[in-house]
C-alpha cells in the first residue's frame, strides 16, 4: 500500500502518534477488504439470479411441424416458434425470379448472405433449403418490429416484406434493402423437410449444430 | 473529513447532516463499557432482517402469486433460475436465524431489565416488531403453495374465525369473501411484503428510541463518569463485528449444510385441499404457541391464551415494579427467570411433538409458569426481595 502515514479517522481517542502504518492499520484495512470481498460474493447470486432461467429447457420439445400443403404459390402463413412469428411461404416462379433479377444485387446489403442469419443449408440465392419454400423468423432486424408481408400481385410480381416501425425493406428472401435503416438480412431458422409437404422448424438436417443464438442478431 | 469550507462533504454537511447525524449516533455515540456478547443480538437481527428484504426481494422477480402457478414459480426458483435456489435458502435461513436473534435478544431484556424507565417504548416497539415478524413470517410461509402452507393456513384462518364479533369479519377482509384461492393468496403476498416494509420503518423507531435513552447494559446501572462508556467504534463495531462473523458463519452452515432443516419436507408437495398431511408441524418459532393453542381443551381458550402469552409481555414494565433493573443484582428473579426461558424452550419442544398426554400435560405446566411468572411472581418479587447492592460505577461492575 502506501508508507503515507496517518492516524486512522474515526479514533476519537487515539493517542497513536507513530509515523509508519501500524499493525492496527494493516489490521483493519485487511478486515475491511475480506468484508468487501464477502458483500461482492453475496452479491453475487442477487445479481445472477437476474439472469432468469437462462432459456434452459428441460428436455422439452422445442420444434414445431408445419403442413404446408394447403399453401398456395405467392401465399405466405405464420407460425410461432420459441415464441417468435415464423414466415413460411410458398414463391412463385415469378418470386424466384425476382431474386435473381439482374441489378438487383446492388440494392441489397447482404446479397450473398455472407453474414450468418441463416444456417448453412440455407446460405444460397433462395436463403432456404428448397427454392419454393422460403422460412424466415419475422423480426425486423432494424429494433424488433414484425415485417408486413406484401404478398405478389398484378402490379409487382415480386413481392417483398416492409417493416411498418421504421420503413426497412426486405425481398421475398428476407434480404434487407440499402435504403433502408435494417442493417441484417431476416433471420432464418433451422428447418428439415419432413416431406413434400410438411416441414420442422426448430432443427437443421443439413447443419445440425446450428444454433439460433448464435446468429448475428435476432 | 477535511476543514476546507468548499469540500463535498461541508457541502453536504449544510444541506443534510448526515454524516454528522452518523458520526454522532454510530462512531462517536457514547456506550456503556461493560455490554457482553447478548447485546450483539440486536445487530443479528438487523443483519439478518437485511438480508431477508434482499432475498424477498430478487424472490418477488421471480414469484407467481396465483394457485395455479405459485407452488410451480417456486419450484423454477429452485431449480432453473440462477442461484435461485441460494437465494430462496437464504430468504428460508433467514427467517429462522432472525427469530433465534430475536427470541435471545428478548430473553436479554427480559433479565436485564431492559424495559424499565427510560425504556419503556424501546420495548414496546420490539414487541410491536416481533408480532409483525410473525405476522410477516405466516405470511411468507403461505406463499410456496406447498401442503404445509395450505394446512397452515387453513388452521389460523379458522383460529381467526373463532374470535367473537371481530373474528369473521376480519377473516372476510383478508380473504375476500371465499376461502383459501387466488384472491386470498394475492392478498397473502401483498401482506407478506407491506409488513415487511413496514418492520423497517418501526426498526427506525426501535434505533431512534434506543439512541434516546442509550443502551441498558449487565449491570442495569446508568453509566455516570465520562469512564463508564466508550464510544461506539471502534468498540462495538468490533464486537458486533466479530460476533456477526459467528452469526453468518451459523447461517451459513444453516443454507450449505442443513438445507432440510429450512423447511418441511410436506411443502415441497403441492397444496391440495382433499388431503391434510398426516403430520402438521408448525416451523420452530411458533412451535410455542402452538402447543399452547393444543394444550387448552377449549377453541377460544387456546386462542386466547396462546396470543395473550405475548400479551402480557406488553405490560412487563408496567408488571414489575422494581427499581433494581439486573437480574444480577435480583437474587428471586435470577432463578424464577431460568425457568420462564426453560418453559418457552419445553413449549417449543411440545409444539413439534405428537401430541400424546404426556406432552400436553408438560405444554400445561410450562404455560401456566409462563403465567404465574408475569401476572404474580413479577409484581411479588419486589416486595419480597432483598436486592443485592448495586455497583457505584461501571467501571466496578465488570462484563
Amino acid at each position: 500500500m502506501t508508507n503515507e502515514s496517518r492516524p486512522s479517522s474515526g479514533q476519537t481517542n487515539s493517542t497513536d502518534i507513530e509515523t509508519q502504518p501500524t499493525r492496527r492499520d494493516v489490521l483493519a484495512k485487511t478486515t475491511l477488504g475480506m468484508g468487501c470481498a464477502g458483500a461482492c460474493a453475496l452479491a453475487y447470486p442477487f445479481l445472477d439470479s437476474l439472469n432468469g432461467t437462462r432459456g434452459e429447457d428441460l428436455g422439452g420439445d422445442d420444434t414445431v411441424d408445419v403442413d404446408i400443403s394447403t399453401l398456395h404459390p405467392g401465399q405466405q402463413i405464420v407460425v410461432t416458434w420459441r415464441g417468435w412469428p415464423v414466415f413460411v411461404q410458398r414463391r412463385t416462379s415469378d418470386m424466384l425470379a425476382s431474386l435473381q433479377a439482374p441489378g438487383v444485387t446492388q440494392r441489397l446489403r447482404d446479397p450473398e448472405s455472407k453474414i450468418m442469419q441463416q444456417p448453412r443449408d440455407a446460405t444460397n440465392w433462395h436463403r432456404s433449403i428448397t427454392p419454393e419454400i422460403g422460412v424466415l423468423v419475422g423480426i425486423c432486424t432494424h429494433l424488433g418490429c414484425v415485417p408486413n408481408f406484401n404478398a405478389p400481385n398484378a402490379a409487382d410480381h415480386a413481392g417483398n416484406y416492409a417493416c411498418p416501425c421504421h420503413g426497412s425493406q426486405f425481398d421475398v428472401a428476407g434480404r434487407a434493402y440499402k435504403e433502408a435503416p435494417a442493417p441484417y438480412n431476416l433471420p432464418v431458422p433451422p428447418v428439415t423437410m419432413l416431406s413434400e409437404t410438411k416441414l420442422k422448424i426448430g432443427v437443421s438436417k443439413g447443419d445440425p449444430g446450428f444454433d439460433i443464438a448464435n446468429i448475428q442478431q435476432i | 473529513m477535511t476543514d476546507r469550507p468548499d469540500s463535498a462533504s461541508n457541502w453536504l454537511e449544510a444541506r443534510l447532516p448526515i454524516i454528522s447525524a452518523f458520526r454522532r449516533e454510530y462512531v462517536d455515540f457514547a456506550m456503556p463499557r461493560n455490554l457482553n456478547y447478548l447485546w450483539n443480538f440486536g445487530a443479528f437481527a438487523t443483519v439478518a432482517m437485511a438480508l431477508l428484504i434482499v432475498s424477498g426481494v430478487f424472490l418477488a422477480i421471480n414469484y407467481t402469486p396465483t394457485v395455479a402457478a405459485a407452488f410451480s414459480s417456486i419450484e423454477t426458483i429452485d431449480r432453473q433460475v440462477a442461484s435461485g435456489w441460494l437465494i430462496r435458502a437464504i430468504h428460508m435461513g433467514g427467517v429462522s436465524m432472525l427469530f433465534a436473534a430475536l427470541y435471545v435478544h428478548l430473553a436479554r431484556g427480559l433479565y436485564y431489565g431492559s424495559y424499565k424507565a427510560p425504556r419503556e417504548l424501546l420495548w414496546l416497539t420490539g414487541l410491536g416488531l416481533l408480532l409483525m415478524v410473525m405476522t410477516a413470517a405466516f405470511a411468507g410461509y403461505i406463499l410456496p403453495w406447498g401442503q404445509m402452507s395450505y394446512w397452515g393456513a387453513t388452521v389460523v384462518i379458522n383460529a381467526l374465525n373463532a374470535v367473537p364479533l371481530i373474528g369473521r369479519p376480519l377473516a372476510s377482509l383478508l380473504l375476500g369473501g371465499d376461502g383459501l384461492g387466488d384472491v386470498a393468496l394475492h392478498r397473502i403476498y401483498v401482506l407478506h411484503f407491506v409488513t415487511a416494509f413496514s418492520i423497517l420503518g418501526v426498526i427506525g423507531l426501535h434505533l431512534a428510541a434506543l439512541h434516546v435513552t442509550g443502551s441498558n447494559n449487565p449491570a442495569g446501572v446508568e453509566p455516570r463518569k465520562a469512564d463508564d462508556t466508550v464510544p461506539f467504534h471502534p468498540y462495538y463495531t468490533s464486537k458486533d463485528g466479530l460476533g456477526l462473523c459467528l452469526f453468518l458463519a451459523v447461517y451459513a452452515v444453516l443454507i450449505f449444510f442443513l438445507p432440510g432443516w429450512l423447511t418441511l419436507a410436506d411443502n415441497y408437495v403441492q397444496a391440495n385441499p382433499l388431503i391434510t398431511p398426516r403430520d402438521i408441524t408448525p416451523e420452530w418459532y411458533f412451535a410455542p404457541f402452538y402447543a399452547i393453542l393444543r394444550a387448552v381443551p377449549s377453541k377460544l381458550g387456546g386462542l386466547v391464551l396462546a396470543v395473550g402469552s405475548i400479551g402480557v409481555l406488553f405490560a412487563v414494565p408496567w408488571l414489575d415494579r422494581s427499581p433494581v433493573r439486573s437480574a444480577r443484582y435480583r437474587p428471586l428473579l435470577r432463578l424464577a427467570l431460568p425457568v420462564l426461558f426453560l418453559s418457552f424452550i419445553l413449549l417449543g419442544f411440545a409444539g413439534m411433538r405428537r401430541p400424546t398426554p404426556e406432552w400436553l400435560w408438560l405444554s400445561r405446566a410450562a404455560m401456566v409458569y409462563w403465567y404465574v411468572f408475569f401476572l404474580v411472581l413479577l409484581p411479588i418479587l419486589p416486595k419480597i426481595e432483598k436486592t443485592k447492592p448495586l455497583p457505584e460505577s461501571l467501571w466496578e461492575a465488570g462484563r
